[in-house]
């Protein structure tokens, strides 16, 4: 596969597709000063060479929809077509977000809708689908708990407790609204260890962070003493929504006391995003946290009709969080996915996400490959460590994922997370059948048995994708993402 | 192997101490977790004056693969740091011992006496 160049390096002077200009203004009357006195450097191409350029390039993606992604819903889970049809309709697509509630009952109702169905499979009181991101969603929890223990006068709470295999946004969440981490260690068998957070509870304990199952892939069984220890010490307990996927519909949170979730619809209710969003990271939250909710909720009046809740009906809220309510694009995106699932679908989706990724791990361990936590069930994703391979072959968790390219599958998550080492967390979601599974396994026995007779070749893998193997250390250590105009016309 | 010097002292966490003969101390982190952290492209010292104690996390050193705090061995005020790191942070990666070292604190000499000796760390990391 050949690269392509730059769109700037088929640029010829006078060259344009003039049907797509905007129309010429007098400069919208900007002051003198502001208006720029040389026109932007732009490529100049025809309409038709710039639409080869940019379909040539979406041929190259490496995407969900032409190649199994064992990264999941940890990235992203095939999107169902409906989804985004019908988020499309003019209907949604057009709204002013500034349009009065009399003209948008529409798109109120599906997103009141979507925040009770978000509840009942999370098993929370309440659900505020504001936060843009799962970063957001985290921020936006944790500063409800600091909220409901200032509100009660509560203010010795400076700590919150993570586990050592926490996604690091985790403690940098908790670090961001002001609290200082604890952190715990994690059992050889996965499992939080039970002595360590009974000694780290107290007086200082504002609440814990735990994803479960856990990002070691497994289901942490002792959640309800976990809960009830951290709730004697008077603590709270976080959600990260993380993993849901796995759980979805079979399990609630809720029910294991957790008192904040945050859910990434963007993830586990499958709506397109990628390379940094749009993203939509909603939170549900138990009875005592309901009054710190952000703004706005959408709220039905006796009539029958929705309302957006604002600080009169939320006056402890701990405010907005975006100029709006939130991504309503991925929101509408999500709501069709969990009606078309419905109540009986979204339990598939935990069964077969589960059924698959055990699939998968009894299938590498045939092969001999090493598992992480061997002996316990996975979740929707397990680990397995090339410890063993990278002493006797000197292969690496990297070289594999480079090489997996060339077999035509993405990598799984590599080095992640930070205590098991050479590390592929693999995740197949529920979408994928037992053939590509299958043709997985047996690419990873084969990359293996490459590395035996000829290591060489799998460290300098990908051979076929058109860019090969990258100098990631220099280009962090030599960041440089300037385009050079000179250096280009020298050439 | 990993390089693990009889002479120096070290932490679970795997820092490494040298007790230097004008009483002061130096920290690195060890053969082992260089290699484990692989390509380092960013280092952060701590400022000199800076007061530790001892498990505090006071410098930061971020690889291709991860990003990682170093803890402080033992307790102490930073004395020197090495600024070299900042440019070149290869040098933890070649020399983890010599040219890689992180920060010189002052403190108690009996503190790092105390912590894992080259048999104790070398079962650790197994």
């Amino acid at each position: 596969m050949s690269t392509e160049p730059l769109i700037f390096q088929n640029s010829r002077d006078g060259r344009g597709a003039k049907a797509q200009w905007p129309a010429a203004t007098d400069g919208n009357a900007l002051p003198d000063s502001l208006v720029r006195k040389q026109p932007p450097r732009l490529p100049q191409t025809g309409e038709l060479q710039t639409v080869r350029h940019y379909t040539r390039l979406s041929q190259k993606n490496f995407s969900i929809d032409t190649h199994f992604y064992p990264l999941g819903s940890c990235t992203m889970k095939y999107n169902p077509r409906a989804c985004n049809t019908l988020a499309m309709l003019p209907g949604f697509l057009m709204r002013h977000p500034l349009a009065p509630v009399s003209r948008s009952q529409g798109v109120l109702a599906c997103l009141h809708e979507l925040q009770d169905m978000l509840r009942h499979v999370t098993g929370m009181h309440a659900v505020s689908l504001t936060p843009m991101a799962g970063a957001q969603g985290e921020f936006t929890g944790v500063a409800m708990i600091r909220a409901y223990h200032k509100a009660r006068g509560d203010e010795g709470r400076t700590e919150i407790i993570v586990p050592d295999a926490a996604h690091g946004t985790n403690p940098a969440t908790a670090t961001m609204l002001g609290f200082d981490v604890r952190e715990i260690p994690t059992r050889e068998d996965g499992d939080v260890d039970f002595e360590a957070l009974k000694e780290a509870l107290g007086p200082q304990t504002a609440g814990i962070m735990l994803t479960n199952p856990s990002t070691l892939g497994v289901f942490e069984r002792r959640i309800k003493e976990i809960a009830d220890l951290v709730h004697e010490a008077g603590g709270l307990l976080y959600y990260d929504g993380a993993n849901l996927n796995a759980i979805l519909g079979k399990t609630r949170p809720g029910d294991m006391g957790f008192d904040v979730i945050h859910m990434n619809l963007h993830k586990t209710f499958s709506t397109p995003h990628g390379g940094g969003g749009p993203g939509a990271g909603a939170v549900g939250v138990s009875e005592r946290l309901a009054p710190f909710m952000p703004i706005p909720v959408v709220g039905q009046a006796d009539d029958g009709s929705y309302r957006w809740l604002d600080e009169q009906d939320l006056p402890q809220s701990i405010g907005r969080l975006s100029t709006f309510m939130g991504n309503a694009g991925v929101l509408l995106r999500a709501y069709v996915y969990a009606r078309l699932l419905g109540r009986e679908g979204m339990e598939r989706v935990a069964e077969f996400a589960t059924l698959n990724a055990n699939y998968l791990m009894a299938r590498m361990k045939e092969k001999g490959f090493d598992l992480a936590f061997d002996g316990r069930r996975a979740s929707h994703e397990f680990i397995v460590t090339l410890k063993r391979q990278k002493q006797e072959l000197t292969l690496t968790a990297s070289d594999v994922a480079k090489r997996l390219l060339d077999y035509g599958f993405h990598a799984p998550t590599v080095y992640f997370p930070l205590l098991v080492p050479e590390c592929l967390l693999i995740e197949p979601t529920e979408t994928e059948d037992r053939e590509s599974l299958d043709a997985f396994v047996e690419a990873m026995a084969s990359i293996w048995e490459e590395a035996k007779t000829d290591i060489e070749h799998v460290k300098g893998a990908p051979w076929d994708l058109p860019v090969r193997r990258l100098d990631e250390t220099r280009a962090a250590r030599q960041l440089d993402v300037r385009y050079d105009f000179n250096g280009e016309a020298a050439a | 192997m990993s390089n693990v010097p009889a002479d120096l002292r070290y932490t679970k966490s795997h820092e490494w101490v040298r007790v230097e003969s004008d009483g002061t101390m130096t920290v690195g982190i060890t053969d082992h977790a260089q290699a484990e952290l692989g390509d380092l492209v960013f280092v952060e010292v701590p400022e000199v004056d800076r007061a530790l104690k001892a498990s505090e996390a006071c410098a930061v050193v971020e690889s291709v693969k991860a990003a990682s705090d170093v803890y402080a061995p033992v307790s102490g005020t930073v004395v020197a740091a090495n600024e070299k790191l900042a440019d070149a942070p290869e040098l933890l990666n070649d020399d983890p011992y010599g040219e890689g070292w992180l920060f010189r604190l002052s403190g108690d000499a009996a503190e790092a006496e105390a912590l894992l000796d080259a048999d104790a760390y070398s079962a650790e990391i197994g």
